[in-house]
């Protein structure tokens, strides 16, 4: 039973408000509250809605019902899901992802997508609905008071409680999100507010807000001063991040790279701004990056760090991080630069505008003894772990294996979306990327379950992409509902559980850190062949390797979604390993 | 553990937009890194529509320039200044209530009360409300005066300060309010101050 459902419709004062004086004739209404905020939708280009129904959003969905051909709402099983799903869409498409959500538990279950979106800064706009205005703070049904909640993981949220405030609202929750460095708005809508009739002025989007500057102003000396830290470099390194893809920089960033001949490597969020087998991209950065970038860190003399935020996964013990390397920091917040390492040079500002600017600046150069060290790492590392990885002779099949031979047949056109864990760093490891937003993941805030919704929106994002989930058995069980959301859609999502029947990552730190004490690490599995198939979904286990490339390419033939379930080795584990606490330098290879 | 850094008191002045949420905005950049705000002062500012925070907090100068810019970074916070307390000019207010005969019978107390800078704000019967500004030590002061006359209430404003080296915040206003400010308001003061980095 709806008992949150009032029995009138609209308030006393919207029907005041529908019934204006002839004074204000010209400005009659025209909207309500909820037509008004789909039609600045699709004014503000979007194309598609993740979302979910409840009371206090009701008016909203009724009001889409009218706009079924112009908006694709894609009903997801979980508000996790859907914000999952348009952080996916967003990664994918570069483009504001869109949520609806009801208040209380609809709002409440958007937290950990907010939190992520937050802290991997992806452009979403999350509408909910909220219990009457005349209600607030009553403890009314459904009511929470979600603004309070998702301060701390929004870059901006706003409370809409009269339908005259939404135009304005959502036209700053716009620029907001993908302007400067982007991030999550959320935007609650009292009931009241989508019921009330008003004069729905033609849209304006947003363009400028005098406290905020996204975009700051380009200073020529702190590039010249880059660039001559450069030029006489005779170790150089850089290290990219998402802000080359944010930025759209790709462009700018290649030329940079290869005008100054400088060897780059990247962080998980980074990959695939510059393809994987571009001869200056030496590798993964971080705790299980690769060897050389990592040992080489503590022996650059110029560090260039472009769109990267020197988290902890990739800087280990920051007192031993690169301490002998003059700092170049490219970003467009300024409270990224000097935040955890000190830099000597700050070029501030969005990249995409700096990069050329410091690519007229610096020298042609090649760098090749510098190279030759990566490769001699890079060689030293395929002979300690990556060949036994990605081609075992062993029984059981390992991670590196199914991602070895998904390259063989993707040949790199993938998007690859993954969960977290071991098959996350195998994935970001070994997984071929030409093309950028290829590369989706829980990065900073590291969110079991994402996955599977992420890669549904992933779908939708670049639908003439394939679209591989790389899963592990406990991250998928935590999403696991979505598979209702790829039946019902249709949409095209490859689905690979990498099994180790482990939540492998835990169990790894265990074994190195704890003594093997495996508490509470043996998750078991339902038979997900079944469970797909349940959904109608076509599904394949995997255990033998001679069974391999046939489970992948049937996968990836098929017309429509397709589970691949791959049995792995049990106790395998990642390396190379920077453990925690440990400088970049002593980073092990077994 | 490795030696504790120099802290002092710092005074930072935020000018923002007069926004429901705001305060929480601010107040959680503290409180997520477990730093307590010891004085907080929210009010109009001379500018119509445009608010003025005043926050206290003892930290060192690394910690605060970084909190400053957490702050500044708030989609409605226009611009954040951070000084010492040389670089300031402060007050705290501060109301003490007394029973008005003590007063009356004892022009020791009167005398105290001039000594001290305060001013009678009401007088009843029953009661007297004097007031007085000054520093946290000044007003310190009349409490431990005023303790053994019977002093009944005591309440203590949240500090206000103006910057010394400060050219007020009309002029900066229009900046901001033009799409392509200034390099004054648009540039980082973080990154500014920083040119003694650049000694290679
Ligand atoms: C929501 C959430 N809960 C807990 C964790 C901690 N955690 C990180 S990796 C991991 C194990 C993941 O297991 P699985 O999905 O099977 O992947 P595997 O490491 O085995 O590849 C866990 C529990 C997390 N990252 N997210
Ligand atoms: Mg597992």
């Amino acid at each position: 039973m709806l008992n949150n459902e009032p029995t009138t419709i609209a308030e006393p004062e919207a029907l005041a408000a529908a019934a204006p004086s002839d004074m204000e004739e010209a400005l009659a209404p025209n909207a309500t509250g909820a037509v008004a905020v789909l039609n600045i939708l699709l004014a503000e280009g979007v194309d598609t809605i993740f979302g979910y129904p409840g009371g206090a959003i009701i008016p909203i969905y009724d009001a889409l019902y009218d706009f079924k051909d112009q908006l694709n709402h894609v009903l997801v099983r979980h508000e996790q899901g859907g914000i999952h799903a348009a952080q996916g869409y967003a990664r994918a498409s570069g483009r504001v992802g869109v949520v609806f959500a009801t208040s209380g538990p609809g709002a409440t279950n958007l937290v950990t997508g907010l939190a992520d979106a937050q802290i991997d800064s992806t452009p979403l706009v999350c509408i909910t609905g909220q219990v009457f205005a005349h209600l607030l703070g009553t403890d009314a049904f459904q009511e929470t008071d979600i603004i309070n909640i998702t301060t701390p993981v929004t870059k901006w949220n706003y409370q809409v409680t009269k339908a005259e405030e939404i135009p304005e609202a959502l036209a700053k929750a716009f620029y907001i999100a993908r302007s400067g460095r982007p991030g999550p708005v959320l935007i609650d809508i009292t009931k009241n507010a989508q019921l009330q009739p008003f004069h729905f002025a033609p849209y304006k989007p947003c363009t400028h807000i005098r406290s905020y500057r996204p975009k700051p102003i380009v200073r020529t000396e702190y590039l010249q001063q880059a660039a001559a830290l450069i030029n006489q470099a005779q170790r150089p390194f850089v290290l990219w991040g998402q802000g080359v893809i944010l930025g759209a920089a790709e462009q700018e960033f290649k030329a940079f790279i290869e005008k100054s001949g400088i060897p780059a490597a990247w962080t998980i969020l980074g990959a695939g701004a510059l393809p994987t087998n571009h001869p200056l991209n030496v590798g993964m950065l971080g705790m299980h990056g690769n060897y050389g970038p990592n040992v080489l860190t503590n022996e650059c003399d110029v560090l260039i760090a472009i769109g990267m935020r020197f988290d902890d996964r990739v800087t280990g013990r920051l007192d031993k991080y690169a301490r002998q390397a003059q700092i170049i920091h490219l970003d467009i917040d300024p409270t990224e630069i000097g935040k955890n390492v000190t830099t000597a040079v700050p070029v501030w500002g969005d990249c995409k505008e700096t990069l050329p600017l410091l690519t007229a600046l610096v020298e042609a150069k090649s760098h090749s003894e510098w190279h030759q060290r990566f490769q001699g790492y890079m060689a030293e590392e395929v002979d300690a772990v990556i060949k036994d990885e990605l081609f075992p002779t062993g029984e059981e099949l390992t991670m590196g294996e199914v991602l070895q031979q998904l390259n063989e047949l993707t040949q790199g056109e993938a998007v690859i979306v993954t969960d977290v864990g071991q098959h996350q760093m195998v994935a970001c490891r070994y997984a071929r990327f030409n093309h950028s937003r290829s590369n989706i993941t829980s990065g900073g805030l590291g969110t079991m379950g994402f996955a599977l919704p992420a890669a549904i929106g992933a779908k939708f994002g670049a639908a003439e992409r394939p679209v591989v989930a790389i899963i592990g058995d406990g991250g998928i069980q935590m999403t696991i509902q979505e598979l209702g959301t790829i039946m019902q859609t249709g949409v095209d999502v490859k689905i690979i559980i990498l099994n180790n029947r482990f939540l492998g990552m835990v169990r790894q730190w265990q074994e190195l850190f704890h003594t093997r004490r495996y508490s509470f690490v043996d998750i078991a599995s339902p038979d997900y062949v079944t469970v797909a198939s349940g959904y109608h979904i076509a599904g394949q286990r995997v255990e033998a390797r001679e069974d391999l490339a046939y489970g992948l390419r049937q996968m990836l033939e098929h017309p429509g979604s397709f589970l691949l379930e791959v049995m792995v080795a049990k106790e395998n584990n990642i390396f190379p390993m920077v453990p925690q606490g440990c400088s970049v330098a002593e980073i092990r290879l077994r | 553990m490795s030696h504790q850094p120099d802290r002092q008191e710092y005074n930072i002045t935020a000018y923002t937009e007069n926004q429901v949420g705001l305060l929480n905005r601010i107040a959680i950049i503290f409180s997520r890194r477990k730093i307590n705000i010891e004085s907080l002062n929210v009010s109009p500012s001379e500018i119509e529509g445009i608010h003025r925070f005043n926050i206290v907090i003892t930290e060192t100068e690394d910690v605060v320039s970084k909190l400053a810019g957490q702050i500044e970074k708030q989609v409605e916070v226009l611009k954040v200044y951070y000084n010492t307390n040389a670089d300031v000019i402060w007050q705290e207010m501060a109301l003490y209530k007394v029973p008005t005969d003590v007063i009356a019978e004892k022009a020791s107390v009167e005398r105290l009360l001039r000594e001290n800078g305060a001013r009678a704000v009401v007088i009843r019967k029953d009661y007297t409300v004097f007031e007085t500004t000054g520093h946290r030590e000044e007003t310190d002061a009349l409490i431990a005066v005023l303790q053994p006359y019977g002093l009944i209430e005591f309440v203590r404003s949240a500090r206000i300060a103006i910057i010394k080296g400060s050219n007020g915040f009309n002029s900066k206003l229009r900046e901001f309010e033009r799409r392509e400010p200034g390099e004054d308001v648009a540039e980082n003061e973080f990154l500014n101050s920083r040119d003694a980095v650049f000694t290679m």
